[in-house]
């Protein structure tokens, strides 16, 4: 590990989505967005659905997460998301189908629904979507 | 002596269970592969949780959360996490004799179950036990989202005071061969000391954003939940090498069954015939 590197990892309950040397990285913190550069003080955040932006040696790539945690210690950046997906493993339909979901249940507003939860599909859907743009 | 007619009617009918074992292993042994590749996949979260955990409850020192608090048990509740069907070895048996056991020894506590499987819940359901919940019908992929209605629900009865412990019985996926069946505290949680090389977690120092409680009130859930996806994991995959084992057993059965079988028949053959020309020869003899 050179100087101008940290060591970035990416994990989801159900796997590790990435793993490698990175210069540069930004979380979507519940309070705004947080950008660590190598070195980087300890620090423990919980994250907010949105779109991680990574720097690597020669290529930059977005991530989509919804929600998590991240933990920066010993130049290593630990990003435990409930999910994450890389931006070219986003299927962008599918995306464009919740987000018309979720905007058509909040426009209705009808009793039955779980208004909370639909907010929070229509910020997923967002998330990724921004991510593949 | 059986007859030569029923002799073949029953290896008949053993070689078709034998092709009913072989296929069942065949697919048990397919699902278990899947299985123990997903439980392979969750490991390196499950680990990074711990240590965060571990490092941001020493780091956080004597923060108070509803998850970490100590009551006294009278009301303890398991989380039973069995198969949804049998034909798998002494699996299920195993869980519930350690679940009776458990309950045995928490006598004079109120006891609530929480079963997850169709068998668990079934045997606890003909004795009458006090079920609170249960999930049946999980498939065969565990999604994060099902663990997460089963922590879910324990954790707001935690909370709500309903249950004082709650501990979670399951099947640890030791090797194909091995499987243990094996009782872990779910709740109140607590927080994991040792980290990757076994030493205490020197404290860190860190930058809480927004604040330690917070994010204490955040992790413990997800760790929660990350530890009833990794006994629904877990199970999965002693549930298949069980089931793949069970039915190799049952597949030589039948292959030794049907051996001694085709041996009978033949004897029964061979008596057959040696009384017919036994009696065709007697017969000439008696006409002349």
């Amino acid at each position: 590990m050179t100087e101008k590197t940290q060591r970035l990892e990416i994990v989801t309950p159900e796997r590790k989505v990435y793993s490698g040397d990175v210069r540069f990285v930004v979380v979507p913190g519940v309070e705004g967005e947080l950008g660590f550069l190598p070195h980087h003080a300890p620090l423990v955040s919980a994250l907010d659905i949105g779109v991680m932006r990574v720097q690597e040696e020669n290529r930059t790539f977005k991530v989509a997460i919804s929600g998590g945690f991240v933990e920066v210690r010993n130049n290593r950046v630990v990003v435990l998301a409930r999910t994450a997906e890389r931006e070219d493993e986003i299927d962008r339909e599918r995306a464009l189908a919740a987000k018309a979901r979720a905007e058509e249940r909040l426009k209705a507003r009808t009793p039955d629904i779980d208004i909370v939860r639909a907010e929070l599909a229509l910020k997923r859907a967002l998330a990724r979507l921004k991510a593949v743009s | 002596m059986p007859s030569l007619r029923d002799l073949r009617r029953r290896i008949k009918s053993i070689k078709n269970t034998q092709q009913i074992t072989k296929a069942m292993k065949a697919v048990s042994a397919a699902k278990m592969r899947r299985a123990q590749e997903q439980v392979l996949a969750a490991r390196p979260y499950a680990r990074r949780l711990r240590e965060v955990l571990g490092r941001v409850a020493a780091a956080a020192g004597d923060v108070k959360h509803p998850l970490l608090e100590v009551r006294e048990p009278r009301k303890v509740a398991y989380v039973l996490i069995t198969a949804d069907r049998g034909l798998c070895g002494g699996f299920n048996a195993n869980l519930i004799r350690t679940t009776m056991q458990a309950l045995r020894e928490a006598a004079g506590a109120q006891v609530s179950l929480v079963c997850v499987g169709r068998k668990g819940r079934d045997f606890f359901r003909r004795r009458g036990y006090n079920i609170v919940q249960s999930y049946v019908r999980l498939g065969e992929t565990i999604r994060v989202a099902q663990a997460r209605e089963i922590a879910g629900f324990v954790m707001e009865k935690y909370a709500a005071g309903e249950f004082d412990e709650v501990y979670l019985v399951f099947s640890e996926f030791v090797n194909v061969l091995v499987q243990r069946p094996k009782i872990v505290k779910l709740l109140p949680v607590e927080t994991p000391e040792e980290s990757e090389n076994g030493k205490k977690p020197g404290r860190v120092e860190y930058i809480f954003e927004p604040s330690a409680e917070d994010v204490l009130a955040r992790l413990l859930p997800m760790y929660v939940e990350n530890m009833v996806f990794h006994a629904l994991l877990e199970s999965k995959a002693s549930e298949h090498s069980a089931r793949m084992t069970a039915m190799d057993n049952a597949t030589k059965n039948a292959e030794e069954l049907i051996a001694k079988l085709t041996l009978s028949m033949n004897k029964a053959r061979q008596t057959a015939i040696t009384k017919e020309i036994l009696e065709v020869v007697s017969g000439a003899a008696a006409l002349e």
